[in-house]
């Protein structure tokens, strides 16, 4: 392997035992592509009921971190375990939102068909969506606002409202933990107020939200469990305790136009 | 033009072959990888020949079975190159299809030419030979059903196809919209990419003697390409696929029956026009369909309600 930088800290993640009583609990993680380290010996324990974001600059491996915890990209090391168990006995109780631009919005599919397509692993192999499935995913796409484009082609939609459908997908899989990527990449304010509603809804009812975000100067407002990523783990934990200039610094490193950014994101927050 | 029995027996084949071709051709285009259709009709060739070489006959269940092995390894060689060699998939699949291809052509040049495997027949085909070998259906005192060989070979392609198709229509759809949701939800994206190689490959060999390694390609892609200017539903574009597949293989048998002779020429080959004529009716549903260039534009405007239009 080839060495790391050395102004990557060492993560100051707590001692954790792993317990089986976390939704997501990430031990000595290490992923790499082509024998380059993306995430750097990853510890990390996401409460029950957090409503967590990811944040760190660009390439700090957040989508990585999603996508090893979904068994999408090969671990080089280290084990991520779902409520104790790994991923592939505990899959009914993921759900996965891509980020958007993961998949060709010309697809010959409607909103409906997409949404829907939550409930295939119940139905399982060879058989038919069948009316219930139907009714469940126009149900979904009531529940976030577009109920009424439910038969209109995918590719007719707005940004704003592809991603709601994809919400919607998410939904109808009645999850325990939902893995977002980015669900507010590019999508207008109304619906960005939508999915936050819709993610504090889901949290209020105990279910676990991880979110890769990239907008701190929402953050605060957003999560309450924060975990700052670049390569390494820099600070997981309550964002009160973790959302501080030192931290994000040691984040974000030398990239300036972001730490200004952030320098702007803690005056919101008049810390 | 007089229509004989072989004219039937042609526009049949021809038929059958297009639509077994157009119902793998929708996926392939829907997961953009069009041209692994080209590299797999290609690359079937050394499966065929090392059959051929075993079993010596030319319409056996080891040809088919050698082409679906030589199909799956294209594409297995192909991923296994574009990901460990670290050239683009584009690459990737030029590399291995030319190289099966030319292995083939050796193996028929050195072993099977003037035998039973001749290397431009498998390039073109030979639809206009296919009624020369009848196949008896039915048959009493009154009446005798027969049909050529190749139709059966072609159709029970189509059969195979559209049983495959049809049961796994859900598994497909999703593992070709976001591979990645199937794979979380244990549905094997892999495995159904096989499928479809496979599906291909048998397609190809089934198609072979009719229209051959090159026709094929545009079967496979150009009725679904069209049926795509068209719709955005799925099993509408699908049926459309396989109704302008039959569409093109009927106007590109008569036109080349007619229009040669009109301008005194003699009857030209069947499998070109029918692939010529694929390619007329894209052109015409390109200009005249219903988001053709000839046509005002009918794009709705995209807006949430209550919000101004996005940016």
């Amino acid at each position: 392997m080839s060495p790391l930088p050395s102004s990557a800290a060492r993560p100051s993640s707590p001692a954790s035992d792993h317990s089986p009583e976390f939704p997501l609990s990430v031990h000595d993680l290490t992923v790499a592509y082509h024998r380059k380290p993306v995430l750097w010996d990853l510890d990390l324990d996401i409460p029950k009921g957090s409503l967590a974001g990811i944040v760190g600059p660009n390439g700090a491996g957040k989508s990585t971190l999603l996508k090893a915890c979904l068994d999408l990209i090969p671990k080089t090391s280290g084990e991520v375990l779902i409520y104790g168990k790994p991923y592939e006995d505990q899959r009914d109780l993921v759900a996965y939102v891509p980020q958007r631009e993961s998949v060709d919005w010309d697809f010959p599919v409607s909103a409906l068909d997409v949404v829907a397509m939550g409930t295939y692993r119940k139905i399982g192999w060879f058989k038919r969506v069948g009316k219930k499935q139907k009714e469940q995913a126009r149900a979904a796409l009531e529940q976030v606002g577009i109920g009424h484009l439910s038969d209109r082609q995918i590719s007719q939609l707005s940004g704003g409202q592809q991603q709601r459908v994809f919400l919607a997908r998410a939904l109808v899989q009645d999850a325990e933990i939902y893995f977002m990527d980015e669900p507010f990449a590019a999508v207008d304010a109304a619906t960005e107020q939508a999915i936050i509603e819709l993610l504090q809804e889901l949290n209020s009812r105990g279910k676990t939200v991880l979110c890769v975000h990239h907008d701190l100067a929402t953050v605060s407002r957003y999560f309450d469990w924060l975990v700052l990523l670049n390569m390494r783990i820099v600070a997981s934990g309550p964002t009160k305790e973790t959302f501080t200039r030192e931290n994000l610094q040691k984040a974000y490193g030398g990239k300036l136009n972001l730490l200004e950014d952030a320098a702007h994101a803690l005056q919101n927050v008049g810390r | 033009m007089t229509w004989t029995e072989a004219d039937t027996g042609i526009l049949l084949v021809g038929v059958l072959c297009a639509m077994a071709c157009a119902l793998p051709g929708c996926f392939l285009l829907l997961r953009r990888m069009s041209m692994m259709g080209d590299a797999i009709s290609h690359a079937v060739l050394p499966g065929l020949a090392i059959a051929f070489l075993i079993s010596h006959s030319r319409a056996s269940w080891a040809m088919f079975i050698g082409a679906a092995i030589a199909g799956i390894l294209t594409a297995l060689f192909t991923q296994w190159i574009s990901k460990f060699g670290k050239v683009d998939r584009g690459a990737a699949m030029g590399i291995v299809f030319t190289t099966l291809f030319a292995i083939g052509l050796i193996l028929i040049k050195k072993t099977a030419d003037n035998v039973d495997l001749d290397a431009g027949c498998v390039l073109y085909g030979a639809i206009e030979f296919t009624p020369l070998d009848q196949v008896v259906l039915w048959e009493n005192e009154s009446s005798l059903l027969r049909v050529p060989r190749a139709a059966l070979v072609v159709g029970g392609a189509l059969l195979f196809n559209a049983l495959v198709i049809g049961l796994f229509y859900k598994e497909f759809t999703l593992a070709s919209f976001d591979p990645a949701l199937a794979r979380t939800h244990g549905f094997r994206p892999m495995l159904m990419h096989y499928l479809l190689m496979t599906m291909v490959a048998i397609t190809t060999v089934a198609s072979f003697e009719a229209v051959g390694s090159i026709i094929v390609i545009a079967m496979l892609i150009v009725p679904p390409a069209t049926a795509f200017l068209i719709t955005r539903n799925l099993p509408l574009l699908i049926g459309l696929s396989l109704g302008l597949a039959a569409l093109g293989a009927i106007l590109g048998h008569l036109f080349s029956q007619l229009i040669p002779s009109l301008i005194g020429l003699p009857e030209t080959t069947s499998s070109g026009m029918m692939a010529t004529m694929a390619g007329f009716l894209f052109l015409l549903v390109w200009l005249l369909g219903p988001q053709g260039l000839l046509r005002k534009s009918k794009i709705e405007e995209i807006t949430e309600p209550g919000l101004p239009p996005k940016l």
